[in-house]
């Protein structure tokens, strides 16, 4: 975008100024002409990329500081895949995404078929809010809520498992997985559920048949970001898992607080490329269709 | 189910649609919109119907509740001769035309077309069969594999019109199915519509804002306003014997002239007396309605006829539309075939003498 419009810019500045009014509005303003667009650009891209790039080239590097550049190797990944804690913690980390994903994705396609498949009702707006709540509520709040709240659970029943972490996760993913598909189904026309009844399917046959089919892509999205989301968290497991329950991130936080070693840019880069790979799905299934 | 034939009408042969005492009221309170006003209505099995009114008049809402989409708030709807009110659409033997044909996306022209069939649970030779044979009718047999964003606007209204029409129901309700369409494409899916509705036999009723439209295709038209239905009759009966000002005036043009009974015909404002068969008591306010070319110019003085004044005279090619102001000032157009030469031989202001056709004059009331 910003190249071929940068040389109409600056045809346009070398043009009468009585030409450039002329123009239509919509072509009239271009934000990518204001003064010192191009220097903002780039300074924010280093911003985001400059440390992530950083951290990439780092994990393949031979020396066991992370600041002095030693040669290339893949010591830290292999360290990293035989180290039993970080497998541990890998697999826990894609066990609870894995299920947060499916529970929070089941209640978010639910709680957008109510929210979306019918005419206006009262109450709508107090309802999205409350969807989107895990949005809005500080995480912090939430983690020191959910410790208390599962305390006394924990107390009460003995049971100490891996359930408190998914159905922690399940909760703080549902509004990542209910915007996409609500989003979906807001751009599919009711009148396709109104022709599918006309031409006898059941409400049930409609369902299967048309709304399913068309709000797929939306679901497929809905549940690769509540994916990553779990993925990523850190301040609501390291409240409520219980010892011996780490994730990646929470492992890695751990890991941190003693020694800063490649390892850790090592696993990072890793999840960082799953992270970029579901996310890249994420948007082609998202996009619209031409 | 209970109350099947009244014995109303033709207790053999039930009508197709039936709608009773049908009142529809959208919201409540002080918002709330009647759509539709005790509207009672027989389509006969076979005949094409048409709904005819202008926008908002409730011709939609009508058609919702005939295929279900909407329940009444008052009255009953009866398909067939059985009570339907409380069905709902899956469980009705009529489908939709819909105006923005709400065609699947996610699936093939084929697969649309068999949809309704597949949802009977047809066994799929039969349903196959359907869809073949649905394509050769609306011509798109080589578009089968397509999906339905592939298809050109005509293409996609033919294929929602096959689909509708594949599980052979009692009756295709179609609203405003060519409005999307070009003219020329209009025409031909007019032509089209006519062909399917003889070669299946099915009960349409067929909803628009075009007039000419109804006139040209219907058996019978119902024509709406304001949620209310007016007048139901051929198109020939609503013509000419328009039952109110507002049918007069939607259906076609009319020149309306405000009059008052005397000596057993129409004295009008400007005048001049018009006899007219079949009128109120002496005295009474009426208003005639002449359709313009059932207006005669001839000579200035002629007896019998209506002195007048050319004020404009509109080239239309076939026709000219003549503009003349009576008298007191009242304007009377007339519709002439234009002649060869496209000159109809009067300048604007040229004095002239007025004849309605015989019978073409119409008493209304309000
Ligand atoms: N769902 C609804 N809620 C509220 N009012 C409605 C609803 N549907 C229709 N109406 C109102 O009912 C009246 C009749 O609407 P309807 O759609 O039947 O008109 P129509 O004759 O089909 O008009 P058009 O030719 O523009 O399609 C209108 O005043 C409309 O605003
Ligand atoms: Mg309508």
């Amino acid at each position: 975008m910003a190249v071929p419009d940068a040389g109409t810019a600056a045809a346009d500045r070398a043009g009468a100024p009585a030409r450039r009014v002329a123009r239509r509005p919509g072509r009239a303003f271009s934000v990518t002409r204001l003064p010192g667009f191009g220097l903002v650009a780039v300074t924010v891209f280093v911003l985001l990329y400059a440390p992530i790039a950083t951290l990439i080239v780092y994990s393949f590097n031979d020396a066991p500081t992370i600041s002095v550049w030693g040669g290339f190797s893949l010591r830290w990944y292999a360290d990293a895949w035989a180290n039993q804690q970080v497998k541990d913690a890998a697999l826990r980390s894609l066990l609870i995404a894995s299920f947060a994903a499916a529970i929070s994705t089941t209640v978010a396609t639910m709680a957008a078929l109510g929210t979306t498949r019918r005419g206006r009702f009262p109450g709508q707006t107090f309802i999205y809010v409350m969807i989107n709540q895990p949005l809005m509520v500080p995480e912090i709040v939430t983690a020191v809520a959910l410790l208390i709240f599962f305390a006394a659970i924990k107390v009460a029943t003995g049971y100490q498992g891996l359930g408190y972490l998914i159905l922690a996760h399940s909760a703080f993913c549902v509004p990542f997985a209910y915007l996409p598909i609500r989003a979906r189904l807001e751009s599919m026309d009711l009148s396709l559920e109104t022709a599918a009844a006309d031409l006898y399917a059941t409400p049930w046959q409609t369902f299967r048949r048309v709304t399913l089919p068309l709000m797929a892509p939306g679901i497929a999205a809905g549940a690769m970001l509540a994916f990553v989301i779990s993925l990523d968290d850190v301040i609501i497991t390291e409240f409520v898992k219980s010892a011996g329950q780490d994730t990646l991130p929470t492992y890695m936080l751990g890991k941190l607080r003693r020694a800063i070693t490649p390892e850790v840019n090592a696993i990072s880069t890793a999840l960082l490329g799953l992270t970029v790979l579901l996310l890249t799905a994420f948007f082609l299934l998202t996009r619209k269709r031409g | 189910m209970g109350q099947r034939s009244d014995g109303e009408r033709n207790v053999s042969e039930p009508a197709a649609v039936e709608a009773r005492d049908t009142v529809k009221t959208f919201g409540a309170g002080e918002q709330a919109v009647r759509a539709l006003d005790r509207v009672s209505l027989t389509i006969r099995r076979g005949e094409f119907f048409t709904l005819l009114g202008p926008s908002g008049c409730g011709k939609t809402t009508l058609l919702r509740l005939i295929a279900g989409f909407e329940s009444p708030t008052a009255g009953a709807i009866l398909i067939g001769g059985r009570d339907v009110t409380a069905e709902p659409p899956n469980r009705r033997p009529v489908n939709t035309v819909f105006q923005s044909y709400a065609l699947f996306p996610h699936l093939t022209v084929a697969q649309n077309v068999g949809f309704g069939l597949e949802m009977l649970g047809r066994p799929m030779a039969e349903v196959r069969a359907t869809v073949e044979r649905m394509l050769a009718l609306v011509k798109l047999e080589a578009m089968a594999g397509r999906r339905p964003q592939q298809l050109s606007g005509g293409q996609q209204q033919r294929v929602a019109l096959a689909r509708a029409l594949a599980p052979a129901p009692q009756v295709l309700l179609l609203d405003e199915p060519l409005s999307a369409l070009d003219l020329k494409l209009r025409k031909e899916m007019q032509g089209e519509l006519k062909r399917l509705q003889h070669e299946t036999g099915i009960t349409f009723v067929f909803v628009t804002h075009d007039q000419e439209e109804a006139l040209t295709m219907s058996d019978r038209i119902g024509v709406m306003s304001a949620g209310r239905l007016l007048q139901v009759g051929p198109p020939r009966e609503i013509y000419n014997r328009p039952v109110n000002r507002f049918v007069a005036d939607f259906i076609g043009e009319s020149n309306f002239l405000p009059g008052r009974v005397e000596r057993g015909a129409v004295r009008l404002g400007s005048g001049d007396l018009v006899s007219v068969p079949g009128l109120p008591p002496e005295g009474t306010a009426v208003t005639i309605a002449v359709r313009p070319e059932q207006v005669r110019i001839g000579a200035a003085g002629e007896p019998g006829t209506i002195a007048a004044t050319l004020t404009d005279a509109v080239y239309f090619g076939t026709d000219t539309h003549c503009h003349l102001a009576l008298a007191d000032g009242a304007e009377v157009v007339a519709r002439l075939q234009s002649p060869p030469s496209g000159e109809i031989g009067l300048a604007p202001g040229a004095r002239v003498g007025l004849r309605f056709a015989e019978g073409a004059v119409q008493v209304l009331g309000d």
